[in-house]
């Protein structure tokens, strides 16, 4: 079953406490938020920036290289959504070569399985 | 650099002269618009912010620099990887303040002004490159420092170096859980 935008957005949000809550209830000082969420039937990965944006996958608990995909994901993000002036900064990202490449990158990700992209 | 699959190997590279043209056209109309130097200045200042809170993520995505753990560190990151990366020079770096927050980027060559020597005279307090200093500070914002940045020396002004100041401010507490 698919989510909708706004189921999205507010599970997205939720989980930005819990990344929060992550890192305050480490016994460790500085330590990072919520990397990694695994269930049975996926795992959630977080990137987060220095500039605080978080980058989040679901996906097949098998599968590899989701690191590379989200390291990709913010170079996308910074050259078609940040680039393109008319992209407002926290808005949703509606550039169409955002998402082209954004597809692009996930078709390549999910090509290579559970070992990871060959190059 | 990376490259994204799909993208075509294009060369990248366009005409350094066309950059400099550009910026230089930038601040020809920003003279025409305003008739006080601060004005153009402060203006210049702002479209810097402008694109120093864009830029910051292509910079961070591109360089994988690891987060800086002082003032010193980000001082010379923004000298010895930003302006390498993005100008093509590297400005030194030196702390001038015993409280080690202030710091001074000297710029021993400025694309900006390859072509320019020297300001008219009804242009006296223009700081012609002042967008750099707009997108430092906004940069720097995005990754919770906030930062004053201005030019200090200006060798278009008939200082002997041009130099940048870097001042950070009260350290913002780490708000990585607040965007």
């Amino acid at each position: 079953h698919r989510l909708s935008s706004n189921e999205k957005l507010m599970l997205a949000s939720m989980f930005h406490s819990l990344f929060a809550i992550g890192s305050q209830l480490s016994p460790e000082v500085g330590s990072s938020g919520i990397e990694m969420l695994e269930t049975d039937t996926f795992k959630l990965h977080c990137f987060q920036t220095l500039t605080g944006i978080k980058f989040m996958v679901l996906a097949d608990p098998r599968q590899a290289g989701i690191d590379a995909l989200l390291r990709k994901i913010y170079e996308i993000y910074s050259d078609f959504a940040l680039k393109n002036p008319f992209y407002s900064l926290e808005m949703p990202i509606r550039c169409e070569l955002f998402d082209q490449n954004l597809k692009q990158a996930l078709e390549v990700a999910e090509k290579a399985g559970p070992f990871g992209p060959a190059s | 650099m990376s490259h994204l699959p799909g993208r075509k190997q294009e060369n990248h590279k366009i005409s350094r002269e066309l950059f400099v043209l550009t910026y230089g056209a930038l601040v020809a109309q920003l003279c025409k618009d305003y008739e006080k130097d601060e004005d153009v200045n402060t203006c210049l200042d702002r479209m810097g912010y402008g694109i120093g809170v864009r830029l910051i993520d292509d910079f961070l995505a591109r360089s994988a620099v690891k987060k800086c753990r002082s003032y010193s560190e980000t001082a010379d990151v923004i000298a010895q990887v930003a302006f390498k990366m993005y100008l093509g020079v590297t400005p030194s770096v030196s702390c001038s303040s015993a409280a080690g927050n202030e710091f001074s980027l000297i710029l021993d060559k400025n694309p900006l002004v390859d072509f320019v020597e020297e300001l008219p005279a009804e242009r006296t307090s223009l700081c012609y490159c002042n967008l750099l200093c707009g997108v430092i500070r906004g940069a720097l914002e995005m990754v919770h420092l906030a930062a004053e940045v201005t030019f200090l020396q200006d060798r278009l002004k008939g200082d002997a170096v041009t130099e940048i100041g870097i001042t950070f401010l009260r350290k913002a507490e780490d708000r990585k859980h607040k965007r």
